[in-house]
Order: structure tokens, then C-alpha cells, then sequence
């Protein structure tokens, strides 16, 4: 349900999907596939998590004809990305740099599995105590009855 | 008048929880069985109520009753059946009262399983639940309740969202909602026995089929919606990485996790207070998912300060679950007694291996999903975090996992020899390496990562089952006694190798997408589009007019290899009621890959655009978690985890209990 409702908010703020449309496509072809790798990774402004190549809204579609132009003037994959940042700021891009601001979320992952690893190393290293919970009272007495009626 | 007693009975299940959640806590303390007993006749009241209040909402939904504001929003009377009943849930306030009512469900199956639950153990549980119960019928009743009435009555609904009008929908929420509410079993089980500071195998072996359950209904839920999405959304995507989409894949990570942690606990006594923290997360996880959808907090930070009603209440309670359960964690773990000395090269070490994974990778998922909303709220500077992110740190963590995965399986317990166990799987590294080699050699150029992952799927489905096939053959013995020994393993043994099998299915079916053909182009009546070896010839375009919408429906004849396949339909459908487009895609299945075509605007010179894919064993992806969630349903069966069933265990003498 809850995966439902964002997606179709993203639908509802994106309209129908069809995303790319014909008249769009670059004739060259390695130019077109750069346009769509690039365009999968920048985000539709105006939409909720969706980047410009799935987004049917006329912001994704300006940016797509923008990243096209761009590539056929010329531009690097790198300029591409630097001018769409230089205008929209670094929320464009759906892949955040690194830096002092994204230290926490780039290095969480390394962080998580190296002190996880050594922590699990060290618990198994270290001698367990004693492997059985003692008896409780109740316990004692049900385990007594137990065994008295085992003797007889 | 339905209306009000369905009001009525929340109000009382409300009441009847409080008594559920204090008398028994109370009794377990003062160790009084009839106190005690009030857990189980309370958890069954509170079941009842909630049921009769759910019938009610349905009763509304069916009758078309439009003086309930809930019916109005989300319903119209020419709304087929089927959406008139999953339009209940296919709302806010309605599927916060399916919530409660699958959560009152779990609480009834605690109850009515006496049996095999300590009497203890039972109380507390329940009460546990009682508390999360609480919680959230008083969200309802303060901040979504759906019975509120509107007046004067409107002649007509608003109809339910279009994109929810489909059967898929109908479906997912109740599968999911069972996977991320089940947890709260577990979990309410870890509160129990840090309460009551005891906990050992026979814990292990109580909690261990409800983790399994809910975790096979959540494989499910999720693959059912990314189904959905895939079909619906009509650009053939089925993973997105979306918040939403996250917030069911953290549950489902930590609750894998748990499955097999819960393993080790109930074999060999070990990994006990990971165990119960994992039990506690879990549940924190699907709590924090729905506050992440329900909040609005995910649209924007601003929309969920405007309107901060419902938002702060989630809030609350997930401070209050969380915080209390690791308070009481951390207060308590310290006294629990660890068991079970293992060798680090183990199965117990593979299974120690398999939670760092897991649980790095869902912290990974949870830090990409929280950062930028914390960021925002903390520096006020906005930043993304999308696909390319998670798939870039996702992989390094779960190729590993995957690679492990038959190794650690076929390890032996307490103290395993690597290079044995290694030695017992050649065949299957030989099969899965000549296999890419294969691949590789023929696909001239293609992509590599399509072999490798492929390779890495074989590996997978062959490793698992090497395991059954080594366990009941043995150099020179007859098939049939093999098959006999085979039949003879115990069914968790099965579900295990199953399960694993289905993730190698996933893992090829993913890995195939790398083949998948996409081309963009525009038709006329009569002209061709192709894509890889298959071709669609676009028929005529039509319209169609239908109870609630209206299509514009483009036919299209399949193609492939010259052969003439079929036909297949691609609409672009309006919905009058709410004036909102969607695309429905046209789908023709060839084996275990699709032709895929979806349709867009008709353009100026009255050709119209068209998508059109080929898309090689994609239904792998979801038939592999198909199989995971029967692998996990089968390990349910498995004699020694039955439920249901004490007088027929009972009844099998101890030596017919297989010792694994």
C-alpha cells in the first residue's frame, strides 16, 4: 500500500508515464545512449524520486532536450553534469557527491560492516559462560517430582 | 446505524486492549494463572471487535453508502465489486484499521495456540501487543477514523485513485501489510523474554515460525507490488528504489536476517541477545515504513510540518516503541546467558556472516532513504539520493552475500572444514563457470554483466540443491534409496534449499534485464516497430468506453523470428470521475521473457508514440520470489515448528524427530 500511494503521487505530479518521447531521440546513436544514461541519473525536479528519463512531466522532458543539446554541441558527460548542477544545484543529481556534507551517508555502508565484522569477530572470540539457565524454584520442584516419579 | 456499531466496536476493542495489556503483565508478575489467562480471552474479544468494525466498513463500501466521508473520497457506484471491497483499504484511514485488524489476527492465532506457547510467555506476549494495539487504534479514533459522516450525504463518490483499480492492487496491501504486522510478533516475543528475563531454544523454536511466516507474506507483498509497478507504470521498470518502496525492503532485510538467525539460536543456543535485538529492529523497521508513508514526511519536510497532526502521532508511537523496547533491551540483554561455542568456519560462523550482510545492507538502504530528509531539516540544503546511489553500494554488499550462500550452507555446524565443504560443491563451481564461459563466448560483445550474473544465479539454484542431493545419495547407492532419503529430510531442510534456489532464479532474472531491448518510435496504422528478434505491427487504434473509463486501445500484432505470436492491447485509459490518464501496458509472455509495449501520446502528424521492449526471463525476477516464499512455507510444515498440532507431536516418539 505504502509502496503504492508514492508511486502514484509520482504518477499524479509526473502524469501518464511515457517518459522519452520519438521526436526526442538523438539520430546518433552513441550520443542518444550517453542522453540516456545521463538522464537516468538527474533527477525530475518537480516529481517525487524520479529521474528525468522515466518522468512524462514537461520539466523532465525540457531537461532531456537540454542534456541533448548539451551533448551535441559537444560537452563532456562531466560538463553536462557540472552545468545542470551550476543551475539546479546539487539536488539534480540522484547520485550525491562526496563530500563534507555526504561523508555520513557515503561511509555508513563501510562503516556498518567493518565495526559489525569486528565486533562479531570479538563475541566469538570471547568464552561464553555458562551454556544453561539455572532452574527457577518452580522449576526445582516441578524437576524433583520428575525424577521421584521416574524412581518408583 | 452498521456504521456507528463498526464505530462502536473500535472504541470497545480500544478498551478491551487496555484490560489485555495490563491485566496479564500483571499476572505474570504475580505469577496468577487466572490473570494470566485474561491474555488470550482478551486478545480473541479484541479480534472480534475489530472484525465486526472491518465487516462494517465493507458493509459501507458494498452499499454505497455516501454518507461516510471514507466512502465518498474513495468510492462510486459504478465501481466494479471487486474495487468496491479493496477501495476499504486502498485509503488512509482504511488500511490503518487493516493494520489493526491483521495485527488483532496475529493476536488471536497467539491465543488460540495455548498449546504450545508457555502460559508466561503467552501473557506477556500478548500484552505486548496489547500496548502496539493501543497505539494504534487510538491513531485511528483521534487522527483517520473511518467512519466519520458527512452531511448532507453527496448523490455520488469521488471514486477510488484509478492506479488502485487494479486486481494486483487488490491484493498487495493485505500480503503486505500480514509480512510487516507478523513481525510484530517476534517482536512482541523478544519484549516478552526480556521482561521476563528468560529465554533459550524452546523461545527460538515458538518465535521462529511467526518470523517465517511474516517474512514469506512480505517476499510476496513486495514482489506482488514490484509486479504492479512493473505492468502499470508502463515504462517496464520494476525497481525503483523509491522511498516507498524502501520502506517495505528494510523489514524485509532485517526480517531475513532474523529467519536465520533464529536458525542458530534454536540449533545451537548461540547469537541469543543478537537474536532479540534483531526481533526488536525488525519490528522498529516496519514501524518506521509506516511512518515514513503515513506522515506525508517523504513528499516534502514542509508538507509534514503544515500538516503535522497525523505525522507527530506515528511519530510518538514509533519513539515510544523503539525507545521503550531498547531501553528495555539494554537494561535486560546484559543478563541473558549466551550459549553455544562455535568455530568461527562454521554454519554457525556462514550464518553470523549472512546477518552482517544483511543488516549493512539494510542500514545502507535506511541511511540513503533518511540522509536527505535529515539533511534538510538539519542544514536546510536539499540533495537526492536515487537509484545510481543504492545500486552503487547495494551490489558490493549483496554479491558477497550471494557467493557465500551454498558455501555457508553446506558447512558443517559447530566446526566446518572450508576446503571439504568447498571440495562438496566442485561440480556446481564447474557447472556455473563453464555456463558464463558459455554465455560470454556467444553473445559477441553483449554486456558482461549478463553472463556473470547469470553464472552467479546457476551457482545459486544448483548450490541449494547440491545440498539435498549430497545429504541422500552417496556414491554407488541406488536412486531409490537416495529418493527415499531425500523424502526422509526434514521439510526445513527442503524450504532451505528452496528458498535459496528461488534467490538464484531472482538473481538470473535480474542479470537478464542487461539483455533487454528498448526501442522508442512512433507508428501509423500498418507500420512496424522492432525490438531484438521480435516485431510488433501496430493494427488500428480504437476507442472503448466502460463503466468508469474510457480507452483509447491500440492493437498490435506480435512478431517473432517472422512468426506471426498473437495479439496484444496497449491503452492510454482516462478516468472520467477524476479526469486522471493512465497507461496500460500490452504484454505478450514468450517462455519466461516478455514483449512489452506501451503507447503515449498521438502525435501531431496522427502517428503516436510507442515503447517497445524485450525483455529476456524477466519473470524470473518475480517467479524466484515465488519460490522463496514457498521455500519459507514449506520450512513452516516441518513437523517440529507445527503450531497446531501438539497432540499429534505428542504422539511421535523422540527418535522419529530428525536431529536437525
Amino acid at each position: 500500500m505504502r509502496f503504492v500511494l508514492a508511486l502514484v503521487a509520482a504518477l499524479v505530479l509526473g502524469g501518464s508515464a511515457f517518459a522519452v518521447q520519438p521526436d526526442e531521440v538523438l539520430k546518433d546513436q552513441t550520443l542518444e545512449k550517453r542522453a540516456r544514461e545521463i538522464s537516468a541519473g538527474l533527477r525530475c525536479l518537480v516529481c517525487q524520486n524520479q529521474s528525468i528519463d522515466d518522468s512524462d512531466a514537461q520539466l523532465a522532458k525540457d531537461l532531456r532536450i537540454l542534456v541533448r543539446e548539451r551533448l551535441v554541441a559537444g560537452d563532456t558527460d562531466e560538463q553536462v553534469h557540472t552545468f545542470l548542477v551550476q543551475r539546479y544545484g546539487e539536488f539534480v543529481l540522484l547520485k550525491p557527491t562526496f563530500g563534507a556534507h555526504t561523508l555520513l551517508l557515503w561511509l555508513t555502508p563501510a562503516f556498518v560492516l567493518i565495526l559489525g565484522g569486528i565486533g562479531a569477530y570479538a563475541a566469538l572470540r570471547r568464552r561464553p559462560q555458562s551454556a544453561a539457565a539455572a532452574l527457577d524454584a518452580d522449576e526445582e520442584k516441578k524437576l524433583a517430582e520428575l525424577l521421584k516419579r521416574d524412581q518408583v | 446505524m452498521l456504521v456507528e456499531a463498526g464505530h462502536f466496536a473500535l472504541a470497545l476493542a480500544l478498551g478491551l486492549s487496555l484490560i489485555q495489556f495490563i491485566v496479564p503483565l500483571w499476572g505474570a508478575r504475580a505469577n496468577d494463572p487466572v490473570l494470566m489467562a485474561v491474555a488470550p480471552a482478551g486478545a480473541l474479544a479484541v479480534l472480534a471487535c475489530i472484525a465486526f468494525s472491518f465487516v462494517a466498513l465493507t458493509f459501507a463500501y458494498l452499499n454505497s453508502d455516501f454518507s461516510v466521508l471514507n466512502v465518498v473520497q474513495n468510492s462510486h457506484s459504478a465501481k466494479p465489486l471487486i474495487y468496491k471491497i479493496s477501495g476499504v483499504w486502498g485509503n488512509h484511514e482504511g488500511s490503518m484499521l487493516l493494520w489493526v485488524l491483521i495485527l488483532a489476527l496475529f493476536g488471536g492465532v497467539v491465543a488460540l495456540a495455548r498449546d504450545s506457547v508457555p502460559m508466561r510467555l503467552q501473557a506477556n506476549t500478548l500484552a505486548v501487543q496489547a500496548a502496539i494495539t493501543i497505539a494504534f487504534l487510538l491513531f485511528i479514533l483521534t487522527t483517520s477514523n473511518p467512519f466519520t459522516r458527512v452531511l448532507p450525504a453527496p448523490m455520488e463518490g469521488q471514486d477510488l485513485n484509478p492506479l488502485l483499480q487494479d486486481p494486483g492492487l487488490a491484493i498487495h496491501p493485505p500480503l503486505l501489510y500480514i509480512g510487516y504486522v507478523g513481525f510484530s510478533i517476534s517482536f512482541a516475543f523478544a519484549c516478552a523474554a526480556l521482561i521476563d528475563g528468560r529465554i533459550d531454544a524452546v523461545w527460538a523454536r515458538i518465535v521462529r515460525p511467526w518470523t517465517l511466516g511474516a517474512w514469506a507474506f512480505l517476499t510476496l507483498g513486495i514482489a506482488m507490488g514490484s509486479y504492479w509497478a512493473y505492468y502499470e507504470l508502463g515504462w517496464g521498470g520494476w525497481w525503483f528504489w523509491d522511498p516507498v518502496e524502501n520502506a517495505s525492503l528494510m523489514p524485509w532485510l532485517a526480517g531475513t536476517a532474523l529467519v536465520h538467525s533464529t536458525v542458530v539460536m534454536e540449533k545451537r543456543d548461540a547469537l541469543k541477545v543478537w537474536t532479540i535485538l534483531l526481533a526488536i529492529l525488525t519490528f522498529s523497521l516496519s514501524l518506521l515504513g509506516t511512518f515514513l508513508v503515513r506522515s506525508g514526511v517523504l513528499t516534502s519536510v514542509h508538507s509534514f510540518a503544515v500538516d503535522p497532526e497525523r505525522g507527530t502521532f506515528i511519530l510518538g508511537i514509533l519513539i515510544l516503541f523503539i525507545g521503550g523496547s531498547l531501553t528495555l533491551f539494554a537494561w535486560r540483554a546484559p543478563m541473558l546467558k549466551q550459549g553455544g561455542l562455535f568455530a568461527p568456519v562454521s554454519r554457525e560462523g556462514a550464518l553470523v556472516l549472512n546477518n552482517l550482510f544483511l543488516a549493512t545492507a539494510c542500514a545502507t538502504v535506511f541511511i540513503g532513504t533518511l540522509y536527505p530528509l535529515a539533511l534538510e531539516v538539519l542544514t536546510g540544503e536539499k540533495i537526492s539520493v536515487g537509484a545510481p546511489f543504492f545500486n552503487f553500494t547495494f551490489l558490493p554488499l549483496i554479491v558477497p552475500l550471494l557467493l557465500l550462500l551454498p558455501l555457508g550452507q553446506t558447512l558443517a555446524w559447530k566446526r566446518g572444514n572450508f576446503l571439504g565443504t568447498a571440495q562438496r560443491l566442485y561440480a556446481v563451481f564447474g557447472i556455473a563457470i563453464l555456463a558464463t564461459l558459455a554465455m560470454l563466448a556467444f553473445q559477441h560483445g553483449g554486456p558482461v554483466a549478463a553472463p556473470l550474473g547469470i553464472g552467479l544465479g546457476i551457482y545459486l539454484v544448483l548450490g541449494s540443491l547440491n545440498e539435498i542431493v549430497t545429504r541422500s545419495w552417496s556414491r554407488g547407492a541406488p536412486l531409490s534409496v537416495a529418493w527415499r532419503k531425500a523424502r526422509g529430510l526434514p521439510r526445513s531442510t527442503w524450504g532451505a534449499a528452496i528458498a535459496h534456489a528461488g534467490v538464484g532464479l531472482t538473481v538470473i532474472g535480474i542479470a537478464a534485464t542487461a539483455w533487454g531491448v528498448e526501442t522508442i518510435g512512433s507508428v501509423r496504422p500498418g507500420e512496424r516497430l522492432k525490438a531484438g528478434d521480435y516485431e510488433v505491427r501496430l493494427e488500428r487504434v480504437i476507442p472503448r468506453v466502460e463503466a468508469n473509463y474510457r480507452d483509447d486501445v491500440a492493437i498490435l500484432t506480435v512478431f517473432g523470428s517472422g512468426r506471426e505470436l498473437g495479439t496484444i492491447e496497449t491503452m492510454k485509459r482516462l478516468y472520467v470521475t477524476r479526469g486522471m490518464p493512465t497507461t496500460e501496458a500490452g504484454i505478450m509472455t514468450v517462455g519466461l521473457g516478455q514483449v512489452y509495449a506501451s503507447i503515449g501520446e498521438v502525435q501531431a502528424d496522427g502517428s503516436i508514440g510507442m515503447r517497445l521492449y524485450y525483455k529476456p526471463l524477466v519473470l524470473l525476477i518475480w517467479i524466484g520470489s515465488l519460490v522463496m516464499a514457498a521455500g519459507g512455507g514449506l520450512s513452516l510444515t516441518d513437523r517440529r515448528l507445527r503450531i497446531a498440532a501438539p497432540a499429534r507431536a505428542k504422539a511421535v516418539p523422540p527418535s522419529a524427530v530428525p536431529a536437525e
